[in-house]
């Protein structure tokens, strides 16, 4: 008994701290993580850490509201992150862990599936000829 | 009562050849799965006329195995033979072998592997295959737990009861694994109320085939033989289910002759089709299932070595038909203008061209090296999996 | 009943008929003016998008539709047998009489989708006006909605696509097929095959809401003869075809 608590007391004192230390943990994470170039940049759709820690919930739950019951103009649409955040200089949110999504994917190492069928550059930029695709990466 | 000599202490440097052999081909099947992730299916055989290949054929063999070998214990348990109760724990261990082999080739052939936890998490009640998930891992489950009532002596009495249970779960999984092809209505192969018993008799009989080898080989490197006449009943029983197959792969055939619009399809399974008819005629009803017949009832061929040879011949029977049953099914094109001869870019009309890639068989035998690691180490860690026969003789007797 | 009773019933049913008349006629239009649903609307099973094809219009050779899908959608051209399809011109020959005939054979929608019925994972779905979607989100890319479909409506990606549309997404290891545009419809516009045949002169494709009783296609539907490909198998498709 005495040997259960000296291992599990500890370990909720660290869970617990851990727990309120998490914003900050995620706020350390901003200034002195990797550098972004977050392309249009401006006002985002919500405070940027609230954007840190949620937006693959919002993205999670936009794509159903879209995809399956057709909601359309939704506030957390991807293609409008993208639109905005893609890099002026190759015109992706990808390709280097400058690029917005990337570089931060990169530093934590989180894999993104997203880009496997969306597409990473914007909208004004998608090219006309598809038959020239292997050029694009 | 003759103990067993475990398999350690007989032959373990052979063991361990055996596993790294096994080890090998696992890998190439796994970095064939990884290949086919990494570039696409563009790199196997498949295309979009024929979407299911070769690993599907290894895969569904494996899973149909797996249901079926566990005949041999339900005959022990359920139906109180004596004989077979003793073979039990090893025919259990072989269909939880049979069945991981079955499912690592059928999920590492998806398009999105990594996607397994939405398949696991998104149900959609009128699909078989989202019945296959709980279908499955619950065989697993109840297979492990007889396999626990077997061994555990203070269990013992739960022998019949969740014998029971496994072999009427087994039942509703092979009857789920020919639903999967009963319930396509569009195809002319499939479509079919026949399907599921026919995969159920196809199970009783494959799952005994493998078990003859696998049991036979265990007895040979154990340095035992077996009593003669409980090879006999078995070998037997096999005929039993081959002839049971044989016929109602015909009388699927012949009903679809019969039907006018079913005809054409029939013709090119039966006569037209080129590999598919080879692979029928030669490599299922003569090597798969006559030779074997002969092997089994001609008198003076009761020795264990024909039944071996049977057995093997049994399953590469089985392989024949099921590359005739999937692949052929779909090399026909589907019949959406009936009365209009049809071209066009996508196939329509046209016969369907499939040519087997390498990573397809190393998938598939991947799928098979992983039953077999499974088996080999299993019965090595339990010794107690052995059938401890009191019949069994030492090869000296 | 009196006289003047027979009057007055004469003058209300008279007057309520004029009175019908002058509440319908705005709607009847000959043509159908696609609204775009309002943002954050969702779809209504109110409606139900369909086709009707008209194969004496269609010309044998002409692809516009075929081409006008894969700019759209942003599928390459298909030139082997693992190259998605979305639209495809089919050849017929009426084995009785020699009649020849053509047409694109695409997704036929279904009421009663068996690509539904048999997808694991709810990937393969039913939108409530009738489009018939794969949710790329959950296909897990097993094909068997590829072998259900009777009409081989589905392509699968066999290998990674490298150009995305941003109004289409699409990725390797998926199932997919035609979308009825469901990107245009949803913003009012005609899915890209229907304006390109219009374009060309050709109009046989007609696109509309077969729920809506002022629609083109309500009406025409009801005045020619079509069919529904394999209507013998009880899909009820959205899809029907003239001169077949």
């Amino acid at each position: 008994m005495k040997a259960l608590a000296r291992i599990l007391l500890p370990l909720m004192l660290l869970a617990t701290a851990g727990w309120a230390l998490a914003d900050d943990l995620v706020a350390v994470a901003g200034p002195s993580g990797p550098k972004l170039d977050i392309g249009k940049g401006g006002h985002c759709v919500e405070d940027p850490r609230f954007m840190i820690t949620n937006h693959m919930k919002l993205i999670v739950h936009q794509r159903d509201e879209t995809m399956r019951k057709g909601i359309r103009g939704g506030k957390y649409s991807l293609a409008d992150c993208v639109d905005c955040h893609a890099s002026k200089v190759n015109h992706s949110v990808l390709g280097s862990n400058q690029n917005f999504c990337q570089g931060c994917h990169a530093y934590a190492a989180v894999k993104i599936d997203c880009f496997e069928c969306h597409s990473s550059k914007p909208r004004e930029y998608r090219k006309a000829s598809h038959l020239a695709a292997k050029d694009v990466k | 009562m003759a103990q067993n000599k475990t398999f350690a202490q007989i032959e373990s440097r052979y063991f361990y050849a055996l596993v790294a052999f096994g080890l090998l081909i696992a890998a190439a099947g796994l970095s064939a799965a990884y290949f086919m992730e990494e570039h696409g299916h563009v790199v196997t055989g498949m295309n979009n006329q024929i979407v299911w290949g070769v690993p599907h054929v290894f895969a569904i063999f494996m899973i149909v195995a797996a249901s079926g070998v566990l005949n041999v214990a339900a005959i022990g348990s359920v139906f109180g033979h004596a004989v077979y109760k003793a073979r039990a724990p090893l025919a259990g261990m072989l269909s939880i072998a049979l069945l991981a082999g079955g499912l690592s080739v059928l999920m590492l052939d998806l398009g999105r592997p990594d996607r397994i936890i939405v398949a696991a998490t998104n149900f959609n009640p009128t699909s078989v295959f989202a019945w296959n998930l709980p279908l499955y891992s619950g065989l697993f489950t109840l297979v492990a737990l007889y396999i626990w009532t077997l061994l555990e002596r203070r269990m013992n009495r739960w022998i019949k009861p969740v014998g029971l249970a496994v072999f009427t779960w087994r039942i509703i999984l092979t009857t789920g694994t020919g639903l999967i092809f009963a319930f396509l209505v569009a195809r002319q192969a499939y479509g079919s109320a026949i399907l599921p018993p026919m995969f159920i008799v196809m199970s009783f009989g494959w799952g005994l085939a493998v078990f003859h080898v696998v049991q036979s080989s265990m007895y040979k490197w154990n340095g035992k033989t077996q009593d003669p006449a409980t090879l006999n009943r078995m070998k037997n029983l096999l005929g039993i289910f081959v002839l049971g197959t044989l016929f109602l792969v015909a009388i699927y055939h012949l009903t679809n002759l019969y039907f006018a619009k079913q005809t054409a399809f029939e013709h090119f399974i039966l006569r037209d089709g080129g590999i598919y008819p080879g692979l029928l005629w030669g490599g299922y009803v003569v090597f798969g299932s006559l030779l074997p017949l002969l092997l089994i009832y001609l008198p003076g061929h009761g020795k264990e070595k024909n039944t071996v040879a049977a057995s093997l011949l049994v399953i590469l029977g089985s392989f024949s038909l099921l590359y005739v049953f999937i692949i052929g099914g779909q090399a026909f094109p589907l019949s959406i203008f009936p009365g209009y001869e049809v071209s066009s870019s996508f196939g329509d009309g046209q016969i369907a061209s499939y040519h087997p890639s390498l990573p397809e068989f190393l998938l598939g035998f991947g799928g098979l090296s992983i039953a077999f690691l499974i088996t080999t180490i299993g019965v090595r860690v339990i010794s107690s999996l052995l059938p401890h026969d009191s019949h069994a003789r030492t090869q000296a007797d | 009943m009196s006289d003047m009773d027979q009057q007055r019933r004469q003058f209300l049913t008279r007057g309520s008929a004029a009175m019908a008349g002058l509440a319908i006629a705005p709607g009847l239009t000959l043509f159908d003016f696609a609204q775009a649903r309002p943002a954050g609307e969702p779809a209504s099973s109110a409606v139900r998008w369909g086709m009707l094809i008209d194969t004496t219009k269609c010309e044998s050779g002409c692809n516009d539709c075929v081409t006008a899908c894969s700019k759209e959608n942003g599928w390459p051209e298909a030139k082997t047998t693992t190259d998605v399809q979305w639209i495809r011109k089919v050849e017929l020959k009426d084995m009785r009489t020699g009649r020849q005939t053509s047409l694109p054979m695409t997704c036929q929608h279904c009421a009663e989708p068996p690509c539904v019925e048999v997808c694991p994972t709810n990937a393969s779905f039913k939108r409530a006006d009738g489009i018939v979607l794969v949710d790329k989100h959950r296909c897990i890319g097993c094909r068997y909605c590829m072998m259900a479909c009777p009409y081989k409506a589905r392509s699968f990606v066999h290998e990674p696509v490298l150009d995305h549309d941003s109004d289409m997404p699409r990725g390797q290891g998926t199932v997919e097929s035609c979308t009825l545009c469901v990107h245009r419809v949803d913003k009012g516009e005609q899915p890209a095959c229907v304006e390109a045949c219009a374009k060309g002169g050709h109009r046989a494709l007609l696109f509309g809401d077969l729920n809506d009783q002022n629609s083109e296609i309500y009406l025409r539907i009801r005045s020619v003869t079509s069919i529904q490909l394999r209507a013998d198998l009880g899909l009820n498709p959205g899809i029907a075809f003239v001169g077949i």
